[in-house]
């Protein structure tokens, strides 16, 4: 185990020591030893399925478009960069809440369709992602050098063979970190989904503290649940990143 | 040659900017003819071939290879695809990808080859440029000469008609440019038609069968290698030859 994981974990251990020595904790209500405290820590762990399937879904759509909005902000002609200026400009200017709530209680009127809670938060998460994706995108592609491009040409690459076989691959592994800044970041804000109804973390606790009166030791556990979710994100994406470095040589 | 040229270009012309890269070129190369080029920096040489290669798009007049004009109409395309290879002054070899994907990358996915037969020729041109048993390395794993030999190898992979190349030793090391000329000077022996931007002089001796003298876009001077380094004609021939030359006579 490396230095960093004993800080982090020692980190966790002292906050949970400092709650224990307190006598304004009661941590009966999670308590694992008591068949209540054990129910209700299922019943909060239980969301990471929902926290975990929104965020992964919502990334996996927003790195697709994203993708799909950064192409033509490199296209030489005008019109292209245009459509990819208006839509990073329009997505990024609107709070993720509100896209949320919009997707959810707007598009049913004007589509006459009926979203699930689940697909109305991971359309307005994968929407409001995009932009940034495309952003990230876009900076990646650009920073690969341009003989890469001439050297496709001189080989006859057309430009989806360019894209896909040397630009794309490349560039991916430079904005690696970002994408994964990006999956945290999406980790995070899944939980405003919560206001919709979606029984995802924060909403599990925000039930349970209806219920049991103990927000403190909730709320806590909230915190933890997110803390190891993203620590372990973290870890993940620094082994793909150092993977990556290997190949490269 | 009693045919037509294999490359013609007239009145080409190419502007970056107020900046004259081309100047109304016209030239013509036969199948199977050494030109090489030379100049200072800034008179169009590597333009020159970039636009015959389509890396520039020139703004007037006319380039044709194998009597096909060459623009962004599907044939004019399909006549650079089918004839023309390139090898750059920075390699430009695929950092991510081994020495036997930068040179079946081309054949499988242009030419549609089977990988075992790409696979094939690659082996086949890798001995050719003197690298076997590199198959599996990264570009980055590999000297400068040798990187340049397998661009060299990339280029030759797609079966072209004519190669271009771009300063090819101009970013060697002095001791790598020697290995990279001696494969250049084989391939010009197999009668491959080669347009070369150079300032090796002792390699243009004796691989041109033609000299090119390029100065502020145009063409100043052309002629065998023979009357071309004893009795240039144009004083900013001469001068440029004296500058260059100087240096390899004392040697």
């Amino acid at each position: 185990m490396s230095g960093a994981w004993v800080c982090r974990l020692a980190g966790v251990a002292g906050l949970l020591m400092l709650g224990g020595c307190s006598s304004n904790w009661g941590w009966y209500v999670v308590n694992p030893a008591t068949p209540t405290g054990w129910r209700n820590l299922l019943f909060l762990v239980d969301g990471l399925y929902f926290t975990i399937g929104l965020s992964v879904t919502a990334i996996l759509i927003s790195i697709v478009l994203g993708l799909l909005i950064a192409l033509p902000g490199l296209a030489a002609r005008r019109v292209p960069r245009a459509i990819n200026r208006t839509y990073v400009e329009l997505v990024r200017a609107v709070p993720i809440l509100v896209l949320i709530l919009w997707v959810y209680y707007g598009l049913p009127q004007i589509a006459a369709i009926s979203i699930s809670v689940f697909w109305a938060g991971v359309i307005a998460l994968a929407i409001s992602d995009s932009a940034f994706q495309a952003e990230i995108f876009r900076a990646g592609i650009q920073s690969v050098d341009r003989g890469q491009y001439e050297a496709a040409h001189s080989i006859s690459l057309n430009y989806r063979d360019t894209m896909r076989y040397v630009i794309l691959p490349q560039a991916i592994k430079r904005i690696l970190p970002a994408l994964g800044n990006q999956l945290v970041y999406m980790l995070k804000m899944s939980s405003l989904v919560s206001v919709i109804g979606m029984q995802e973390l924060t909403r599990r606790a925000n039930e349970l503290v209806v219920t049991e009166y103990r927000p403190l030791e909730i709320y806590t556990v909230l915190v933890l649940e997110y803390l190891v979710l993203i620590l372990m994100v973290s870890a993940g994406v620094r082994w793909l990143e150092r993977r990556f470095a290997v190949s490269e040589r | 040659m009693s045919e037509k040229p294999l490359i013609t270009l007239t009145g080409v012309t190419k502007s970056f900017g107020a900046f004259k890269a081309l100047d109304d070129v016209s030239l013509a190369v036969d199948a199977g003819q050494k030109l090489v080029i030379c100049g200072p920096s800034g008179s169009g040489k590597s333009t020159l071939i970039r636009c015959i290669n389509r890396l520039e798009k020139h703004e007037a007049g006319v380039i044709t290879i194998g009597g096909i004009v060459i623009d962004d109409s599907a044939a004019g395309r399909q006549a650079l695809r089918n004839n023309v290879g390139m090898v750059f002054q920075q390699f430009n070899l695929f950092p991510h990808l081994t020495i036997l994907q930068n040179l079946t990358l081309g054949p499988m996915r242009a030419r549609k080859l089977p990988a075992a037969e790409a696979r094939d020729l690659a082996i086949h041109y890798l001995e050719r440029v003197r690298i076997p048993e590199q198959l599996d390395k990264y570009p980055a794993q590999l000297s400068g000469g040798q990187q340049q030999r397998v661009a060299i190898a990339r280029a030759l992979c797609m079966t072209p008609q004519i190669m271009l190349f771009d300063e090819p030793t101009s970013a060697l090391d002095p001791e790598m440019i020697a290995e990279v000329l001696d494969v250049i000077e084989e391939l010009a022996d197999t009668g491959m038609t080669m347009i070369c931007v150079t300032h090796e002089m002792g390699f243009a001796r004796q691989v041109a069968d033609m000299m090119l003298f390029m100065d502020q876009g145009r063409i100043v001077e052309t002629a065998p290698p023979r009357t071309f380094f004893t009795t240039p004609q144009s004083a900013r021939c001469k001068a440029f030859l004296g500058q260059i030359l100087r240096h390899e006579v004392r040697l």
